[in-house]
């Protein structure tokens, strides 16, 4: 397979729930090998996007095809070839781990002995071999993710949808996840991920599609935004309206500003706060390098809605 | 009406699998009841109550209290089991488990998964009518005996079929709910009147109304699965509304066929109404 080829493409893409547009016109390329992050607040309309591509939900409008099929008439052939891991848990609790992998493979039609053999390499990838026979409830919040991740792979998918594969676990759990993620990026599965955080999609992604209100409303490498719409230091400190005009005086070339009771000036230079964290040693300041999260609220102007 | 017809392919199978599958691993929580209660309804009922009514037999049937009751256990077992497996059991795994979600993201459609829900629901239906009836025919050797002729040996083909019906049925129910409490209206206002009054523990003809007979006919699906296993049981259909035993079971067949097709189409698109938006 050609790596630059084109998986997924949408083309005015639109979601109607009654009167609520949870997706609107959106254009994107997905091309195989890539691991895309669509990145957005609650209710921006990811889900309702991953669930479109993977024929759950039906689209209101628009065009979009994976592999060259429609998702509107070749559902079944889609799904083959898609591995998918929703944001909720929907294990089945009535079997065990292994159960849980081999049941699912003969939804797919792999045969008895394939099944049980593509379970074990996956129990083993996911280091989940020890809860083999263990129920579901026994099972850590990381661990089910980690399963439910595995049972996205028994069909040895082409595209792998991940929405919301970190949410709800704790930080090593996450990096646990995160290390598998980046694992099957490297044996080439085409992955799209869906996450609120910006250093999930930072970590992760090749590209990412800003999205709010159901519109991609930025498109880029995550180095490149944060170069282009945050700079390279950020320097963070309390609301008060004299320390405002005196940075914008001090910092002419840098942007100030203000989001609620905090103060965040974004520099395009390396080292531009130094001087000014010893002129004012009494202020609590932190200076930290600019991420995602900066480029987020550049860009939509506002705090996340969580 | 294409849009109506379900496509069902042999994936139906593996959702009906999934749920054989879990049935078998509570094979003892799910077999000791079924066989405890018509037990318990034969020696309150048939026994005890029968008593009352010492050796005459029962109006319209050549039969004494204990004989008439034990195909309406059989028919209830198979209402009973088929009713809850599809509202209660299908609401935990739709709702809860969100296991219709995960197996609709593989090749098997949301239509592929209600089919498969509605076929496990006849298939348990036929396992609990199949349960009593062997209780029914062991009881019946320590008193009267309760299975006279040897067409009993098709009441778990009534039992599958009525049990689809009942499937179909409860599956409306589910697609409508939105909380699991939704289900105490059915079973009070439909499954319970149909218990006590399906021919099941009276001949309807006791009470002289022809008005009754002739609702019990139309509306009360479990009227004509309880007199289709009574007369695979004793080989007497009964008359009702005036009707022969032939019109009888024409009747019955033709019923059960119509309900079930129409309600197993409904409740197909109506619960792919409710899952995808």
């Amino acid at each position: 397979m050609n790596s630059s080829e084109v998986l997924i493409k949408a083309r005015g893409l639109t979601k109607r729930y009654n009167h609520l547009l949870a997706v609107d016109h959106i254009d994107f390329d997905v091309r195989g090998g890539e691991c895309v992050g669509f990145l957005g607040p609650n209710g921006a309309g990811k889900t309702t996007t991953v669930r479109m591509i993977y024929c759950f939900l039906p689209v209101t409008e628009g065009e979009l095809t994976v592999a060259g099929m429609d998702v509107k008439t070749q559902e079944r052939e889609i799904k083959r070839l898609i591995g998918v891991s929703p944001q909720e848990d929907n294990l089945d609790p009535d079997f065990t781990v292994i159960r849980n992998l081999q049941v699912y493979a003969r939804y797919f039609d792999i045969p008895k002995e394939e099944s049980s053999k593509r379970a074990m390499e996956l129990l083993k990838f996911f280091s989940l071999e020890e809860k083999k026979d263990a129920s579901i409830s026994e099972l850590s919040g990381g661990m089910k993710r980690r399963l439910i991740i595995a049972r996205a792979l028994i069909n040895q998918p082409r595209i792998l949808l991940l929405d919301e594969p970190t949410t709800g676990l704790d930080p090593q759990g996450r990096h646990i996840v995160w290390d598998e993620i980046r694992a099957l990026r490297k044996q080439g599965v085409t992955i799209i991920l869906t996450t609120h955080y910006m250093d999930e999609a930072e970590a992760l992604c090749d590209r990412i599609f800003v999205v709010d209100n159901g519109k991609i409303i930025q498109t880029g490498i995550p180095k490149e935004m944060i170069k282009q719409y945050a700079g390279e230091d950020v320097l963070e400190t309390e609301f008060d309206e004299a320390m405002v005009q005196a940075l914008k005086r001090e910092l002419p070339d840098a942007e100030v500003e203000v989001y609620g009771d905090q103060v965040r000036v974004y520099a395009k230079q390396h080292g531009t706060f130094e001087q000014i964290i010893k002129r004012y040693p009494n202020k609590t300041m932190t200076i930290r390098n600019a991420n995602l999260e900066d480029v987020f609220l550049k860009l939509t102007g506002r705090k996340l809605r969580e | 009406m294409s849009n109506w017809l379900p496509k069902l392919t042999y994936r139906v199978w593996l959702v009906w699998r999934r749920n054989l599958e879990v049935f078998r691993k509570t094979l003892f929580v799910n077999f000791l009841p079924a066989l405890l209660e018509p037990i318990l309804y034969l020696a309150a009922f048939g026994l005890g109550f029968g008593a009352l009514l010492g050796s005459s037999t029962l109006p319209g049937y050549n039969e004494s209290y204990i004989q008439f009751i034990a195909p309406g256990l059989i028919a209830i077992a198979v209402m009973y089991g088929s009713f809850f497996e599809c509202t209660y059991a299908s609401f935990v795994r739709m709702y809860f488990q969100k296991t219709f979600d995960a197996i609709i993201a593989t090749p098997v459609s949301v239509e592929e998964v209600i089919a498969g829900e509605l076929l496990w629901g006849a298939t348990r239906a036929a396992i609990n009518g199949t349960i009593v009836l062997a209780v029914v025919a062991a009881v019946g050797v320590f008193s009267k005996p309760l299975v006279t002729t040897p067409f009993a040996i098709l009441v778990p083909i009534v039992a599958f079929f009525g049990g689809l019906m009942f499937s179909s049925i409860a599956m409306c129910f589910t697609a409508s709910a939105k909380t699991i409490d939704f289900f105490n209206f059915p079973t009070f206002l439909f499954i319970t009147p149909m218990f006590l009054v399906s021919n099941t523990f009276f001949p309807l003809a006791v009470a002289h109304s022809k008005p009754l007979e002739a609702v019990a006919l139309a509306v009360f699906p479990l009227t004509h699965v309880v007199d289709m296993t009574r007369a695979l049981m004793s080989g007497n259909i009964g008359s009702l509304a005036g009707l022969n035993s032939t019109a009888m079971w024409i009747l019955a067949i033709v019923w059960v066929a119509i309900v079930t097709l129409v309600f197993f189409v409904l409740a197909i698109h109506q619960m792919k109404k409710k899952l995808i938006k």
